[in-house]
């Protein structure tokens, strides 16, 4: 009996693994597709407000990465930001996070847009492709593993596959918790 | 074919069985010679087999084992198979070369002044441009629909821009599979005008089975008016309703992705738009042209074609109608 | 009449009855738990062979039953259009690669060729467990994916750059490729084994011109199999490399190029359905015989015609390619090579009708079976002369009319025969008969599924229907026949589910089968039902083409094999002269342990190419338990006579 029990529990993994890379969300529905053009900086709201998405329904699904790196060169991103390593725009695939690293701060970049040229696609665009997007973006420094990130693409090798980068090391990566003020 | 075109259906604008220009009639030819022939070698050998189980069947307990066989009967068969191998080999050269004498007048077809026409493959959608070599400037850029004028050879210039997809419409022609990194030609002429529907034959994903095309074949004049028509840029609006739509297509998602020739729309990630109103069909030919489904595609393609490029649009019911007042426009 | 001691069955004498003891004891299979895991006779693996291939078969019938639901209906949302993807890759890709060649070449091959050509066990035993538990761990590792909604997805021969890293995310088209690297290893190694068993462990006096119809057939597919199969182990692992490691094979942009992959592929694709349809002409060959009550037909036609169609199978790929635009004169060559291979087919089947001419046909199941064949497959060959011919493939290449082709041909020259093999051999394998009703119904019930089934599909494809698609358009004229093809799926669905009853009912309370109930000729039938695991008591030797019915009245068996160890006898490869005395190795468990390793590598090299690095060290520490030197009993005796001088 421990020994079904343990395959129960592989079986479970295996599932749990399987699953989140290889869904594929195509039609997320209306909560998805409500046009992003607000920030998250802080859980605090004035009144209601929809729930937070689960970002790893994007950064654990191949596919939403893949399509976030479809988006990237079909709304333009690579104009100003190259294929990662920055031209007008800053790079992306290095450690240096202008505005933080976290999915929801790279979410309200390409939302609210950023000074200096960064437009914003707020109420352009829908919220599960900005997470797509951001999802990729996360990939370019090598945040995703491997079976996630994209491999090389079908184009002139100008950089490495995103699944074989280096893990780059934001600053803001390991945030310590604050400390409760002692009574 | 009139075996064929007994069948409820039959004819259509979609099947290889009902030629609308050379090409396919030539196939057809060879089609049917080969088809006579080996229905009746069928139905001879069948025939045969069965004359000769029913003629010697036996049961297990009676018939001695092995079973004696005489020289006479023996040499009898040798000499019948030996005759049926030549005959198959007789048979096969006649389709051999029937084969052959149609590939022969495929590549023979008639390209002088051709039309060129250059078809790229999208996942899920053909792209198709008429280069103009005088003005290229004046090239015009459509989707999922050819015009071509009757009895004119049209040379079909194609690659894939993704994965391999596959140009097929068989009332017209054999399939002629795009393929990333290669240029590939193909000549085809129609001589029967009317809507004549294409699909890519090539898997190329997930909504390879909505990949479909039109072409329109229409005579000479009414070609050429089609063709002014679609090399002006697009109309101004006329009218409030279409201008406020014409803004509502510009301030929202819609400029990422579509070129409308005549504003400051100018992506080609997407479907041209210039002239959207004057096609019969979008998403690729799954959906015929109305106010209706235009909304309903603009609003969720997801729900329609789930996996295409297209996404999903919020916008108000009355930005929407305005919207559609403005590409129903777009003639 | 000739009758001889070898179709008798009369009782043993004492020295035989201890013999036969003897024999028993020294070529015992393991019991127990773990001894299942070191079995290597060949029954053994035959056995699992055919139960395995089975299995996956009904798992892809499964999966084209869900196919057809979703397409009775025009714009149905049965499946969605991703579910619809997987189920026909996975039923595509289970069929070709873990039902079609294990069940016709491995599995009849492994049980009837050591038996058909007179030893005791197929040669490299150990290597026989290794295929077998590769083969079902690759199926294992497939099936799990597609439970994990990780089913290949981008068709059964899965091109690139569809399959390729930049529109394929995930790990579906990893799992596929790995796929093949499992079934490829396994049918090498199966393909050597049969070649070896063919060439040095015949009975004396079966000299080439002397071997079964169907030895022939499974060695010329074995040397198919060895020329044919590492293309397409390269094409795979390349797109593995391509989107594991970064490589450029097929990467358009940078000088490669997806039609490299195309023409890897359809080298071993092309063979590979005559990997599928020769082992069930060698069926067809043995059945025939022995239904018609006389030799085959035609011996050296049957022989020469198999051994022409494995060569010009080889020559044969592009015509899977005649839409990419390659150059006019060399397409018409691949026109002119698909249509000649249709002569030594044609010459096959007229010799067949010859020996059916003149003989006693006795119309039992199998020979049934063999009818339908002849229906069926036929009707797949004409069809075939439609898509070698170059203009009229590019109208239905990709349509309904080739998916109809190639079900005909497959379906009609393996899974027919394989059905009449499964029904003949039946008795032999497990001792009793199975129901002679029970299996006319299912013939019946298959045979009118499968034309109903998959006829109109010749008709939708020439009305215009494209193949893999998840639905279609409600106004194109094509829903009654899609329908039509979705009710026939009824009959196979019930005409298999009667033949697996009928099996299990057989089973328990068949009628119990002697040695040769249909009294058949080859020399399988020389032993009892079941066989022993020494197969034969006395290792018989052979006096023409059918070793039953044309064995001298004493016909001699060999003697002088050594008692206490697995001593088989090798003779010489033209006249099978007796050349000398070999022992096999014994049951072990390694080939197990070094199946779990190269899985474990494989598999891990799905996730990254590292896989392969560490991998090789589990293979390598199995594999040196495995060839650990071991002394041959041979040796340990002369050193005990040396010794006790």
């Amino acid at each position: 009996m421990k020994f079904s029990r343990l395959t129960f529990a592989i079986l479970v993994l295996l599932l749990q693994a399987g699953c989140k890379r290889e869904q594929r969300v195509l039609d997320p529905g209306s909560a998805g597709t409500q046009i992003a053009d607000g920030t998250a900086l802080n859980e605090v709201h004035a009144g209601g407000s929809l729930p937070a998405p689960d970002i790893s329904q994007y950064e654990g699904s191949a596919y939403a990465v893949s399509e976030g790196k479809r988006l990237y060169s079909a709304y333009n991103c690579v104009g100003c930001h190259a294929q990662g390593g920055g031209a007008i725009g800053p790079a992306l695939m290095d450690s240096t996070w202008l505005y933080g690293s976290q999915p929801q701060q790279i979410f309200s970049d390409i939302v609210q847009g950023r000074p200096n040229g960064m437009p914003s696609f707020g109420g352009k665009i829908p919220d599960y492709q900005v997470w797509e997007l951001v999802a990729y973006v996360r990939s370019m420094s090598g945040q995703l593993p491997s079976d996630v990130a994209p491999s090389r693409s079908d184009q002139m090798p100008v950089a490495k596959a995103e699944q074989a980068r280096q893990k780059e090391h934001p600053s803001d990566e390991n945030q310590q918790p604050i400390q409760k003020a002692k009574p | 074919m009139s075996l064929l075109a007994a069948i409820p259906g039959f004819p259509s604008n979609q099947t290889s069985l009902n030629p609308a220009g050379p090409a396919a009639a030539h196939i057809e030819h060879t089609f049917a010679l080969i088809f006579w022939i080996t229905a009746t070698v069928y139905f001879i050998t069948l025939a045969v087999l069965m004359y000769f189980v029913w003629s010697r069947r036996w049961t297990l307990a009676l018939a001695p084992i092995p079973q004696p066989t005489s020289d006479a009967s023996d040499r009898l068969a040798t000499r019948a198979v030996a005759a049926a191998v030549a005959v198959t080999v007789l048979l096969l050269f006649v389709m051999l070369i029937s084969s052959f004498v149609t590939s022969h007048r495929l590549g023979k077809m008639n390209d002088q002044q051709a039309l060129t026409i250059n078809v790229y493959g999208h996942q899920w959608w053909w792209e198709i441009q008429y280069p103009n070599e005088a003005e290229p400037y004046r090239m015009v850029t459509t989707a999922n629909e050819i015009h071509v004028p009757i009895g004119t050879p049209i040379r079909i210039h194609g690659t894939s821009r993704d994965v391999i997809h596959s140009f097929w419409a068989p009332n017209i022609q054999g399939k002629r599979d795009l393929l990333p990194g290669y240029n590939t030609d193909v000549l085809m002429q129609v001589d029967k005008a009317g809507r004549w529907r294409g699909q890519c034959a090539e898997y190329c994903g997930m909504q390879h089975a909505h990949m479909s095309f039109y072409i329109v074949a229409e005579p000479q004049q009414d070609f050429d008016n089609w063709m002014s028509a679609q090399m002006q840029p697009s109309v101004v609006p006329g009218n409030i309703q279409a201008m406020h739509g014409q803004q509502v297509f510009l301030s929202h998602a819609c400029v990422l992705c579509h070129t409308i020739r005549g504003t400051t729309a100018g992506s080609h990630v997407g479907p041209d738009l210039t002239h959207l109103a004057s096609r019969s069909t979008i998403a690729a030919g799954m959906l015929p042209n109305t106010v209706g489904n235009l909304g309903g595609w603009i609003l969720n393609a997801q729900a329609l074609k789930p996996g295409s490029r297209m996404p999903p649009n919020q916008i108000s019911g009355p930005d929407l109608q305005d919207l559609l007042a403005y590409l129903e426009t777009l003639k | 009449m000739t009758s001889t001691s070898l179709l008798e069955t009369r009782a043993l004498s004492e020295a035989e009855q201890k013999q036969a003891a003897q024999l028993e004891y020294i070529w015992r299979e393991p019991t127990g738990f773990i001894g299942w895991f070191k079995a290597v006779h060949h029954t053994t693996i035959g056995m699992r062979y055919v139960v395995t291939a089975f299995c996956f078969f009904l798992i892809a019938g499964l999966l084209a039953g869900a196919m057809r639901i979703q397409l009775a209906f025009p714009e149905s949302h049965f499946l969605s259009a991703d579910k619809y993807n997987q189920f026909f890759t996975m039923h595509g890709s289970t069929m070709m690669f873990l039902f079609a060649v294990p069940m016709m070449f491995e599995a009849l091959s492994v049980y009837l060729v050591p038996l058909m050509v007179g030893t005791r066990n197929i040669a490299f035993p150990r290597l026989n467990a290794y295929s077998y538990y590769l083969y079902v761990f690759g199926g294992i590792m497939f099936f799990v994916a597609f439970f994990c909604n990780t089913g290949a997805d981008n068709g059964w021969f899965s091109y690139v750059p569809l399959a390729g890293p930049d529109f394929a995310p995930g790990k579906r088209a990893d799992f596929w490729a790995q796929l093949i690297t499992f079934t490829e290893i396994s049918g090498l190694c199966v393909a050597v084994e049969v070649l070896v068993t063919v060439f040095k462990l015949r009975a004396p006096g079966m000299s080439l011109n002397r071997i079964p119809l169907f030895v022939w057939g499974q060695a010329i597919v074995a040397f198919m199999v060895i020329f044919s199969l590492p293309a397409i182990m390269l094409s795979s692992t390349m797109l593995l490399l391509d989107r594991t490691g970064g490589t450029q094979f097929f990467n358009p942009a940078v000088g490669g190029d997806v039609l490299l992959y195309q023409h890897l592929f359809w080298w071993f694709g092309h063979p590979e359905v005559y990997l599928i349809f020769l082992p069930g002409t060698a069926v067809v060959s043995t059945i025939v015989a022995t239904f018609s009550r006389r030799h085959a037909f035609g011996y050296l036609v049957l022989v020469l015609s198999l051994v022409s169609t494995g060569f010009l199978a080889f020559g044969l790929w592009v015509h899977h390619m005649f839409a990419t635009g390659i150059p006019q004169i060399a397409e018409s060559y691949f026109t002119a090579a698909s249509m000649m291979i249709a002569i030594p087919s044609g010459a096959q089947i007229f010799c067949w009708i010859a020996t059916l001419a003149t003989g006693r046909v006795v119309l039992k199941t199998p020979m049934w079976w063999v009818l339908g064949f002849f229906f069926v497959f036929i009707m797949g060959g004409m069809t075939g002369i439609f898509v070698a011919s170059v203009p009229v493939d590019l109208q239905v290449h990709d349509t309904y009319f080739v998916v109809a082709h190639f079900h005909y041909v497959l379906i009609g020259g393996a899974v027919f025969p394989l059905f009449g093999a499964l029904t003949y051999w039946f008795p032999k394998v497990t001792g009793r008969m199975l129901s002679e009703k029970l299996g006319q119904i299912s013939f019946w019930l298959f045979f009118i599924g499968f034309n109903v089934t998959f006829f109109p599909m010749h008709l939708v494809g020439l009305r215009g229907m494209p193949r893999r698609v998840y639905t279609y358009p409600a106004n194109m004229g094509w829903t009654l026949l899609n329908q039509i093809e979705s009710i026939g799926y009824i009959f196979l669905f019930l005409s298999v589910l009667l033949f697996m009853g009928n099996v299990y009912r057989s089973l328990r309370r068949g009628a119990l089968a002697g040695p040769n109930p249909w009294l058949a000729g080859t020399l399988e039938w020389a032993t009892s039902s079941p066989p022993p695991k020494y197969n034969f008591l006395h290792l018989p030797t052979v006096n023409g083409r059918e070793a039953l019915w044309d064995a001298a009245p004493n016909q001699p068996v060999v003697a002088g094999l050594d008692e206490d160890c697995r001593s088989v006898l090798t003779t010489r490869t033209l006249d099978a002269e007796p050349e000398g005395k070999d022992e096999f190795p014994g049951p072990s468990i390694w080939p197990f342990l070094a199946a779990v390793a190269t899985s474990i590598a494989f598999v891990a090299s799905v996730f990254t190419p590292w896989g392969i690095t560490f991998g090789t060290i589990p293979i390598a520490i199995t594999m040196i338990g495995w060839f650990w030197p071991v002394k041959q009993a041979a040796d340990r005796r002369r050193e005990r006579e040396i010794w006790s001088k």
